[in-house]
Formats: C-alpha cells, structure tokens, sequence
C-alpha cells in the first residue's frame, strides 16, 4: 500500500522537479543542436565541463550567477569546436561528439587535479539556496513541489518558455527548424547554413553546461569525478521521447525525474527483497524502452546527421 | 575557404594522418604542462622513460595494450560496417563475467580446453550483448550509440550487484570481488616472472583474423558495402539487416574477450575497476588506426604508452596523470579531421 502512497507525498514531487532540473537544461541543449540537424554527444563532456567551471569559479570567490555565466561559456566553446567539426569540415557526428565528450572529461579531471592536487574531500561551496515564491508556495502538494526550489530550477522552467517562444514564433527559430529539415531551402532565404547550424550547436552546448552546472552549485556543493553519471546520455534518449518539442521534452524529463525519485523511495521500501543495483538500473533501461516506443513516430528533424555541403545534393 | 572532393584518393595522407594526430596531442598537451607551470620537455621526457625506458616499462606498456587491441577491433570491425558500437564497455564485462562463471571452479577441466571453452562463451556472450541494441537498430531505426551507451551503466551495475550476491568471493572480506580464476583457467605469461600474458597474443592473433576476413572473405566485403551505402548494398543483393547482425556478433565479441583476457591473464579476478574506460578508449584506438585490424596493434601500443608512460609521470613530476586522457582524445579529433582531407581538399577561394 506504502508503494502507492509514496506517489502522492509532496516531498516525492520536489525531489522530482529537483532531479529534472539539470535533465531540463541539458534536454533543451540537445534538443536545439538536433533542430538545427546536428547530433551532440558531447553532452556528457560538456555537461562535466559545466560542472567543474560553475563550480570552480565561484570556489573562487566569484558569486553564482558569475559561475553560471562562466559554465554556459565553457559549455558554448566546447559546443563552437563540435560545430566547427561537424558542419564546416562535416565528419562523423558520432565519432566527433564522442571525442568532445572524451576531451572535455579529460580536460575538466585534469584541471580538477591541477587545482586541487591532493584533497582527500573535495572542497564545498555555498550553493544556491531554495527560494520559496510567496503566495505560490502555500499551495497544497503542487506549492511544495514546484515553488520551493532552488532559482536554478525556476531558472530551467524559465528556458524551456523562452526557447519554445524562439524556436517557434521568431524568424531565428524558424530558420533553425528549418535548417534541420531542408538546409538548401534555408540558404535560399540567403541565411548562412554554416553558421546558423553552428550558432546552435553553441547555445545548445552552453545549456547543456548548465545542467551540468546544477549539479555543482543546487544538487550538491562540489564536485565529483564521473558525478554526470551518464545524465548526458539519458537527455538524449528524452529528446528523443520528447519528440524533438521544447514542451515535450520538459514533460518527459519531469516523468522520468519522478520515476527516478520514485524508484529511491521504493529502494527504502523494498531494498530488502531486491539489490539495490536494480533499482539504480531502472532509469537506463526506462531510456532505452522510451526510444523504443517513440522509434515508430520517429519525427526526427529530416536532415539530422547530414553535413551539409553546398553544391551537393 | 572551402571542401572540394577529390577525384582520388591521397596515398601519403594514411602516413601523414596519423602523424598529425601524435604531434597534435604532443602540442596541447605541451600547453596543458605549462599551464601546470611545469617543463613540457621534462613531463614528455618521463612519459617516455616510463613507458618504454625500462624492460618492466616496455611489457607493462605490451600488457595495457592488450585489451585496447580488442577492444580496438572490436569499434573498428563494427565502425566500418557504420554499426556505432559504443558499448565496449559493458562487452567487456560481458566476457569478465564469463571467464568467472567457467572458472573458478565450475568446470574441473584441463587448460587447454578450459580456457578455449571460456573464450568462446565470453565471446558469445558480449556478442548476444550487442545484438539487442543492433536488432532495434534494424528493425525499429533506435540510434545504436544511445542503447549501447546506456548499456554500459546498467552493465556496471548488474556487475555490482553479482559481486555484491551470486559471484561474491566469500573469502573476500566482504569486498565487492569475485573468486580467484582457478590455475587452469590462468592464460600463462610470457616472459617468467613479469605481467604480460598470453592474451598478448591471442589479440595479435585476432588483429590477424579480422584481416583476414575484412580483406579476404565476402562477409568482410558485406561489412564494407554496408557501411559505404546500405542502399546500394541492398540492391547488390547483399542482405543487409544479416550482414550487420554478423558485424555486431563479431564486435561484441571481440570487445568481450577483452574482458577475459584482463581476468584469465591479469587480475585472475572480477572487480567493479576491471576496465577503466578500455572500451571508450578503444574507440580511439580503431580511429587513430583508421580502423584497419592491423593498424589497430600500433595504435592500441602507442595509447597504452600514453596511460602508463603518464602515470609514471604523475609519480615522479607531478602532472597530472589525465593528461594522457586529453592526449588520447586531441589525437581521436585530429585524426578525424586529417582523415577528412583523404577525401576533400581545402580550396582558398
């Protein structure tokens, strides 16, 4: 009976909305490189990447929104080289996004280790701190849920409004659609295919830092070697699920931060019948089942993974 | 500035790829020492001293690189077929969890069918695992990368939770590790008293095989039409969705007998720190050999020379040992790129 119950305690709902956050952030940033026809597997490295300089930054000395600003640059220039590589030079998205996720860990360990060459417990930083909105916040279970998070959340919720509104009612967001779908048709409204896409692949990758980034300065105060934990490749299975929509997208990760802190809960419960590795299994295996499911609606933005050459058809 | 095709194909460009790649990796890691406000030459000088200064440093160095072989054949035999395995990783537990199941005890058999027998059910069972990920591929169009990436978690895990239950070693102090492989299950060294194994040889041998058959058999040329252009291979009457199935068999194979080869010739245990990302570094190494088989033994030499030339580094100077990481992953990119221009010429308008 408790295995139900748990479903409609408040506390499961905030833990939730707090686990989808970094999901929201790096899903939108994956969600944008895709629209405009460029796969990012670098996500995970970047997302390590934002983890460490957000962090770092304001260890410091610098304040918060500095080290979000300082995240979403990282996160921007390891996104400017993916673009570099896969639009004007077209290689392999798969192999490149691979390598910048190898290089971005690497270097992020490295200067990790470079600036704290022998700490045993890594040092912590005064994070975000929750932020309830007054009024919003009295109301029963939805109030707890979602108006008592730290800004970074409101921060998350914030970005999947404003992308929406970008990509679907400005001329930007039409022409990053577009050079997903048919990127010849965009260069005959006279727009630089090169650019546009590798424009996107940069936002893109700064938001993804910043999921990366609420790991650091909301979830926990530090940071931790392999602390992304595959996190980058599950927000690729929710755009997927998602269906290639902002709103979507939110709503799948929203889901599946539920089922996680779900899960948590009935490890409590059951972790006596049950080892515990299955349940920490369960979000893995529920991305793959999700890709599977969507795979037969695939709407996937028609030119993803094609470089584009001009010229060629 | 713009890419032009080339009507042929560059020759000196499989010499010079490769070479850009090593001084590429060379350069950013230069940089990444002086930010460390150490001497580039120093930290180079003792990377490779300790990767190849001494005869321990050289076979130590042989013996890294022997599950990068395999897994390195394993991302190229699947690469060139344009089967993105990703999930090294979780094969190589795959075959890890193989060698313990036939070998502790399980079967009381002589070495020379006993450790042939683990082999061939290692290999079975990291192929069955990249089977699931390239049958949704075929049949229902789920990315590959993604599955087989996820994979690799739930891998770890399910490894986790064997040590924690039915593989648990119940000598082990309650440590998450396996039982010892029993003696006849053990691939002997080669050289009396140091760590290199006969797993050495098996993925030289291997590097031979999957030659072979890339460069002599008709499944070899399947895999390479079907990377090319599975629309054209269909129409040429090869069967596609067969022929990826064979490649991702093979590949998953070989990246578990990496796994078996690291516990019936080194550890002689399983633990959760069996692999430290030979599978993704093997993606690497199939790349920085431009995915041929025997490209595959100079490049899986050359990254282990990064790993344990730099951990000696990091013991003596104090840089860093990640720095082989960025070295290995700079060179992926390079690599990459230089192969670009095998095909493209750089036009200044």
């Amino acid at each position: 009976m408790q295995v139900i119950q748990i479903l409609f305690e408040a506390s499961l709902w905030a833990a939730a909305i707090r686990i989808a956050s970094p999901l929201i952030f790096a899903t939108l940033g994956e969600l944008i490189c895709e629209r405009a026809g460029v796969l990012n597997l670098g996500i995970e490295g970047i997302m390590t990447v934002g983890a460490f300089a957000g962090w770092v930054v304001v260890y410091h000395g610098a304040d918060l929104w500095t080290g979000i600003l300082i995240a979403a640059i990282a996160g921007a220039a390891f996104g400017l080289l993916h673009g570099f590589l896969t639009v004007p030079l077209g290689l392999s998205q798969h192999v490149t996004g691979i390598g910048i996720t190898l290089l971005a860990t690497s270097l992020t360990y490295y200067a990790y280790r470079l600036a704290f060459p022998s700490v045993t417990s890594p040092p912590k930083i005064a994070t975000f701190v929750p932020l309830e909105i007054p009024l919003l916040s009295q109301i029963p279970i939805l109030g707890d849920a979602l108006f008592k998070q730290t800004p970074l959340t409101y921060f998350a919720f914030l970005a999947v409004i404003v992308v929406a509104y970008v990509l679907y009612r400005t001329p930007i967001g039409l022409a990053v659609r577009t050079v997903g779908e048919n990127p010849a048709a965009v260069e005959a409204q006279g727009i630089d295919v090169t650019w546009l896409r590798i424009g996107a692949v940069a936002v893109g990758s700064a938001f993804m830092a910043l999921g990366g980034a609420f790991l650091t300065m909301s979830a926990f105060n530090s940071f931790y070697f392999d602390m992304v934990n595959g996190r980058g490749w599950i927000c690729i299975a929710l755009v997927v699920f998602g269906s290639w929509r902002p709103g979507k997208a939110l709503l799948g990760a929203i889901l599946f931060a539920a089922f996680d802190a779900y899960q948590l809960r009935l490890q409590q419960l059951a972790g006596a019948y049950l080892p515990y590795q299955v349940f920490l299994m369960l979000p893995y295996i529920l991305s793959i089942l999700a890709l599977i499911a969507m795979s037969r609606r695939a709407g996937y933005p028609r030119a993803l993974m094609i470089p584009y050459r001009k010229g060629e058809r | 500035m713009r890419l032009e095709p080339r009507t042929e194909s560059a020759r000196s460009i499989w010499v010079i790829a490769p070479l850009a790649a090593v001084v590429a990796s060379f350069v950013v890691a230069a940089l990444l020492v002086l930010l460390g406000g150490a001497s580039p030459l120093s930290v180079f000088a003792a990377v490779i001293k300790g990767a190849t200064g001494t005869q321990f440093a050289f076979l130590e160095t042989l013996t890294r690189a022997t599950p990068l072989i395999f897994t390195g054949l394993a991302a190229a035999v699947a690469f060139r077929a344009k089967l993105w395995n990703i999930g090294g990783e979780a094969q190589l537990y795959a075959g890890a969890i193989m060698t313990i199941v036939l070998g502790t005890g399980a079967l009381p058999l002589p070495a020379p069918i006993l450790i042939p027998l683990i082999m061939a059910a290692g290999m079975l069972a990291g192929a069955l695992l990249l089977l699931g990920p390239t049958f949704l591929k075929t049949r229902f169009g789920v990315d590959e990368v993604v599955t087989t990436l996820l994979l690799n978690f739930v891998m770890v895990l399910f490894v986790s939770m064997l040590l924690d239950g039915a593989l648990k070693d119940p000598m082990g102090l309650g440590w998450p590790q396996s039982k010892k492989v029993i003696e006849a299950a053990h691939l002997p060294k080669l050289v009396h008293g140091k760590r290199l194994h006969l797993g050495f040889v098996i993925a030289i041998g291997a590097a031979l095989v999957v030659w072979f058959i890339n460069a002599r058999t008709t499944f070899g040329y399947e895999m390479r039409a079907v990377g090319f252009n599975p629309r054209a291979a269909r129409f040429a009457g090869i069967p596609v969705n067969w022929a990826m199935a064979k490649t991702a068999l093979l590949s998953g194979g070989l990246a578990a007998l990496a796994g078996v080869s690291e516990v019936a010739g080194l550890k002689g245990n399983l633990t959760l720190d069996l692999s430290p990302g030979f599978g993704y570094t093997g993606i690497v190494v199939a790349m920085l050999a431009m995915l041929h088989p025997v490209g595959v033994i100079a490049a899986a030499i050359f990254v282990a020379a990064m790993f344990v030339g730099a951990d000696a580094m990091s013991r003596t100077v104090g840089v860093p040992n990640y720095i082989a990481n960025v070295m290995v992953a700079t060179a992926l990119l390079t690599m990459v790129t230089a192969m670009l221009f095998t095909r493209f010429r750089l036009k200044l308008r």
